[in-house]
């Protein structure tokens, strides 16, 4: 269940270390869930599907960037408006109430973790992977430094643009896997497929503290509430399950600002 | 749907400067003022004209006649008194949470959360409506204000949070429209839905609380039109944002929060309370839009009736620029598109959808041309 939002958070956390807010993460998501879908029931290949679907997250994440980067919209109401162009694409071309059911990605059987699906496997790999690439590389701090200190890249020469790009296009390619992943899992598209989870692992990213262990911490918890839903055996009606992530994602905020820093040009 | 409607463009468009100057001095603006209308008016009809080519290849990708699509879309819209009629009905809830979204924005807050409130608002507008039976004179205001209360309420909590907390509004709202709509299906499904129905839909409302329709006082419209009084209250909060905005302290203490907080704070104007009632005010109008389909239009609450008024409210805001009169005609030009899409699906095979598209596109545009909003990142702490 944290899977996907972890992705989505992951990308989170590249676009916003480089000063870039990104609330269009539910609109990758939405629009790579229906791109996986769409080529997987093309090419007959799951691994097919999730190019497509990566490929039309990163296009989307592309227009986000462009709007708000070089042509400096608002990032929120950019953002907002990439969540509303997902809608309007995914609806448009998919006219009907589901999809064709579609195949799902190849389920790894790990010895002590049990079978899931690889991406589960692979997104660990990619928080240790965004860790490591932040924090650890060069580059990593070029990025951090997109958000934090403009004045900082501009005396090395570099270019803040570039970075905030670079950061905007990886959250697209990773909330895309997120969006492939609800869709394997569900092995078909339906609207409101994402439900919210691009905004609830915003959320996550401000809990984290813009880090990616502790996002995909965070993320654990927003999923452990997402898991409660299935859980049939208390007498609660569906409906009230179904806010219990909205709910835990406001007390959250709540309880976690001021407390956790955003980067310092965040937004600007 | 009948008549040419070229004609008629071709034939007045060397008299436009002269109509512009004479309606101006009918309103009394200043020849200044002129420039700067058509100043802030350029950057619109350009995304308004970006959005119009990408409709127009898009529909030719479709294998559509574009100029027969677009005729289709005009004629829809003011083909006939009728039409236009079922456009301004259309229009109704796109005015309230245009101006809603406006009213937010000025005071540097995004109320994406109007879908939530119209749900919430128009349930308590429901829940009354089904429970009693008083004149129509009582019960019609009864329902109205439960409504506001229940949007101002359900908006207040992001505003408080907001104030006390410094959490950005933008994540709340978006969380509370979920919540809002979880929330009222729940109640229809679980409490209120109406025996022996399968649509999860609560009983009907008393007779008393329906919105008189507005063919009833003018004989011309026909009798069949649902345009009904909601259109009037719309254009009543229209005047009310721009008195308050211009004229009143309230207003200039709103717009100054949203301009200049630290401004605003060293003039003793407290930001917090500022900002908790501006959200107040902006769920208020919003929840109207629920009124406007449980008593204007189905006379019963449907569970997940809106087709995202709230959101298109966002589109009519930007497209407006914030200006309450500005944003009555946006709110009518995408009621306009909203029922002109509806007829170009029927008569061709350019599917509706196509329209929340444009809307997305022109959002973006609009955003990217001129839109600037005061605004920090998501976690803003006051």
């Amino acid at each position: 269940m944290s899977t996907p939002l972890a992705l989505a958070g992951l990308g989170g956390v590249y676009s916003e270390r480089s000063g870039v807010v990104n609330i269009a993460l539910e609109g990758i998501m939405l629009i790579s869930a229906f791109g996986y879908v769409i080529g997987t029931s093309a090419s007959g290949s799951a691994w097919a599907g999730l190019l497509i679907g990566i490929g039309f997250g990163t296009a989307i994440a592309l227009v986000h960037a462009i709007a708000s980067i070089s042509f400096r919209a608002d990032q929120i109401v950019s953002g907002v408006a990439i969540n509303f162009l997902a809608i309007g694409v995914t609806e448009f071309l998919n006219r009907k109430a589901t999809s064709p059911r579609v195949e799902g990605l190849t389920q790894w059987n790990l010895p002590l973790f049990g079978s899931y699906s690889c991406l589960v496997y692979i997104t660990l790999l990619l928080t240790v992977g965004t860790h490591v690439f932040l924090f650890k590389t060069p580059w990593g701090l070029r990025l951090r430094a997109a958000g934090e200190s403009t004045e900082a890249l501009n005396m090395l020469g570099l270019s803040r643009a570039r970075w905030q790009y670079i950061g905007v296009m990886a959250s697209g390619v990773l909330a895309g896997l997120g969006g492939c992943f609800l869709a394997s899992e569900a092995h078909y598209f339906t609207k409101g497929i994402t439900a919210g989870r691009g905004y609830v692992a915003l959320a996550a990213v401000i809990f984290g503290n813009w880090t990616p262990y502790k996002t995909a911490a965070a993320c654990l918890l927003f999923g452990f509430a997402n898991a409660l839903q299935l859980e049939s055996r208390w007498q609660i009606p569906s409906q009230l399950l179904q806010c219990l992530p909205y709910l835990l994602t406001m007390v959250v905020l709540v309880g976690v600002i001021g407390k956790s820093k955003p980067p310092a040009s965040l937004g600007k | 749907m009948n008549g040419h409607p070229n004609n008629t463009i071709s034939h007045t468009s060397p008299v436009l400067p002269f109509v512009i100057v004479i309606m101006a001095r009918i309103l009394s603006i200043s020849r200044p003022q002129i420039t700067r209308i058509l100043r802030a008016g350029l950057p619109i009809a350009f995304a308004l004209g970006i959005v119009i080519v990408l409709n127009s290849l898009i529909i030719g990708m479709l294998g559509q006649n574009v100029l027969e699509v677009y005729r289709i879309l005009v004629l829809s819209a003011f083909g006939s008194l009728d039409d236009f009629g079922y456009v301004l009905f259309n229009a109704t809830p796109l005015i309230f949470t245009g101006l809603a979204v406006t009213i937010a924005f000025k005071c540097g807050l995004f109320n994406i959360g109007c879908e939530g409130q119209l749900y919430v608002g128009g349930f308590a507008a429901a829940w009354v409506g089904f429970h009693f039976n008083f004149p129509a004179i009582i019960l019609i205001p009864l329902c109205v204000l439960a409504a506001m209360v229940a949007g101002a309420g359900w908006a207040a909590v992001a505003g408080i949070l907001k104030a006390k907390f410094g959490v950005h509004e933008v994540i709340n709202t978006i969380m509370m429209n979920f919540i809002a709509i979880a929330l009222t299906s729940y109640l229809v499904a679980e409490i209120y839905q109406e025996a022996g129905q399968m649509t999860p839909q609560t009983p009907p409302i008393s007779d008393t609380a329906h919105l008189p329709r507005i063919a009833t006082f003018l004989a011309f419209i026909p009798k069949s039109n649902p345009l009904n009084v909601a259109f009037l209250l719309a254009l009543l909060v229209t005047l009310f944002c721009q008195f308050f905005l211009k004229r009143t302290q309230y207003g200039y203490e709103l717009k100054l929060v949203g301009d200049a907080p630290e401004v605003a704070t060293y003039g003793g104007v407290h930001v917090g309370a500022v900002t908790v009632w501006t959200m107040m005010l902006s769920g208020a109008i919003a929840s109207l839009a629920g009124v406007w389909d449980v008593m204007g239009y189905r006379h019963r609450f449907l569970d997940n009736f809106s087709p995202g008024f709230g959101y298109t409210g966002i589109a009519a805001a930007l497209l407006g620029r914030n200006h309450p009169y500005a944003v009555l005609f946006a709110a009518i030009l995408l009621g306009a598109l909203n029922k002109g899409a509806l007829d170009v699906e029927i008569w061709t095979n350019v599917p509706r959808e196509l329209f929340l598209i444009i809307q997305a596109v022109l959002i973006l545009c609009l955003a990217s041309i001129q839109f600037k909003w005061h605004a920090g990142p998501l976690s803003k702490t006051t």
